[in-house]
């Protein structure tokens, strides 16, 4: 057991703060994974290693949340399957309330102002 | 053959339910004793002959403390495992093992909750904390983590709103029969689609309603229970499971634990899907029954949609699915697994008048906690399945 010098959820969110999304990879079996823990989820390893993230990803599941207009009106919940594993929830931006699509390819950024994890449809981001 | 020897060890001998839909003014522990009350007068049996207890209130984290200062009993064995709204299940696993290993004999098994009574008050319910990685993006609790599950189970199989809207018709037509069910009006497939949206691709009638409810069941030793007033219901076999928590934490959206809890209890019985005549399950959301008829092992992964839209779980169908009503049209009162139990052994004892189904030797209960995290599975049987 490798005890980490710091909190990995703090170790998370202090990279968020500054502007850096990274995650774990298991030094001993390489799985990749989200949340931030203290031993890998797949083969009981502390040595735990942060990477940055790739940033790209897949939706895996998509809903729509309904919500008064008043209150900001509907928004989308996603998950999103990382590109080199792990899988997170999310938001995938500029969908409003229409259904993100399953299977859409999305791309990475820090919400500065949430300091969370939002993703943009990647091909828009490219054409942008 | 040798058999497991919790097989038919045990026995519900004792099954009440107090104030389903509106609890009248009574509290939540008011309530689940009242219930726990009428279950030892549905056994003949006096509240010293109970040792062992278990429960799991969302208003009272020491329930079994509290429930037994209220209502004057000592148990010698206690639990308040805590898996969600499947815990009944769990603790009726864990009084098999409990009274097998001879800590108890006579177990309580009870539930209270006035939910919809407390709405727009204040409520000092025992609420699960959810993970900043998920609470950080706004799903609406627990019925987006679901509504996550039936997308992917729609984009793989093509499953469809019309589908899970069949699920709610069907509840409906049965609590249609069940005098004690909260919503028994006439309800279509086009009233289902046509509700507004909650959470997508769930509407509100998609959903589980928001009742009042207590319930208990008492499980004692089979020799005791032969001597009681009522015809025993057997435990037959049980089994649980759980991996994750969180919808973001599993690994798979379409595959749940249930398979794993309904082999456990498969293999403990002796039995397979092909022995069981009905199903009682924990309807939160439609989905629920689809994804349960697939991996309780009734369909192949994928044909739930259809085998729901063909009829065969609603009156006068093949495999009778919820004949109380559900938790979508009986009632829900926050956790509604002792309710499936409760169904199940008034359906076997011949207690249900106009939804009774003939002929039964064989229910399946079935209970999911949190957000389809955990599973708990009990087949209960009568005497002739000994």
């Amino acid at each position: 057991m490798q005890t980490p010098a710091k909190s990995p959820e703090t170790r998370y969110r202090e990279a968020l703060s500054q502007g850096r999304f990274e995650i774990q990879h298991c030094g001993a079996c390489a799985s990749v994974m989200f949340p931030p823990r203290i031993a890998c989820c797949a083969c009981g390893s502390s040595a735990l290693e942060w990477r940055p993230a790739t940033g790209r990803g897949t939706v895996h599941a998509s809903t729509v949340v309904a919500q008064r207009p008043e209150k900001g009106g509907p928004y989308n919940v996603v998950l999103v399957d990382l590109e080199e594993g792990g899988r997170m929830m999310s938001h995938v931006a500029g969908y409003g309330a229409r259904d993100v699509p399953i299977g859409l390819v999305v791309s990475a950024r820090i919400e500065t102002e949430t300091a969370r994890v939002v993703f943009d449809a990647a091909d828009a981001g490219e054409r942008a | 053959m040798s058999g497991d020897p919790l097989r038919g060890a045990t026995a519900i001998c004792g099954a009440a339910t107090f104030g389903l839909g509106d609890a009248g003014g009574f509290d939540a522990m008011e309530a689940q004793t009242i219930a726990a009350l009428r279950a030892l007068d549905d056994a003949g049996l006096d509240k010293s002959q109970i040792d062992g207890l278990f429960g799991c209130m969302q208003s009272e984290f020491l329930n079994t403390l509290a429930f037994s200062e209220y209502l004057g009993i000592a148990p010698r064995f206690s639990s308040n495992n805590r898996i969600g709204g499947s815990s009944f299940l769990a603790h009726v696993q864990e009084a098999m093992a409990a009274i097998h290993a001879g800590l108890c004999s006579v177990a309580l098994i009870t539930y209270g909750s006035v939910q919809r009574s407390l709405m727009g008050k204040l409520q000092t319910a025992v609420t699960a904390a959810w993970t900043p990685h998920e609470t950080d993006y706004g799903p609406r609790f627990p019925v987006s983590s679901y509504a996550l599950m039936a997308s992917r189970h729609m984009h793989d199989y093509g499953t469809t709103r019309e589908d899970m809207a069949h699920v709610a018709v069907a509840a409906r037509q049965w609590a249609a029969k069940n005098p004690e069910a909260f919503a028994r009006d006439p309800l279509s497939v086009d009233d289902v689609l046509a509700a507004r949206m909650v959470s997508s691709p769930f509407g509100k009638l998609d959903c589980c309603l928001v009742t009042d409810g207590a319930g208990a069941i008492i499980i004692a030793r089979a020799d005791i229970a032969r001597t009681l007033r009522r015809p025993p219901v057997y435990v037959l076999g049980s089994g649980v499971a759980h991996h994750a928590k969180h919808v973001s934490g599993m690994q798979s959206l379409t595959k749940t634990s249930a398979v794993e809890s309904a082999g456990r209890a498969y293999d403990m019985a002796r039995v397979t899907p092909a022995d069981v005549q009905m199903i009682q399950l924990y309807d939160a959301f439609t989905i629920n029954t689809i994804l349960l008829l697939e991996d309780l092992g009734f369909v192949p992964k994928g044909e739930g949609g259809r085998f729901v839209s063909d009829g065969h779980i609603a009156p006068g169908g093949s495999l009778p699915v919820n004949t109380n009503g559900g938790g979508l049209s009986c009632c829900h009162p926050g956790m509604y697994g002792l309710f499936t139990l409760i169904e199940g052994v008034r359906q076997l004892r011949g207690d249900c008048g106009d939804r009774q189904v003939e002929g039964l030797d064989t229910v399946l209960c079935h209970g999911v906690g949190g957000v389809f995290s955990s599973n708990a599975t009990c087949i209960l049987g009568t005497e002739n399945t000994l």
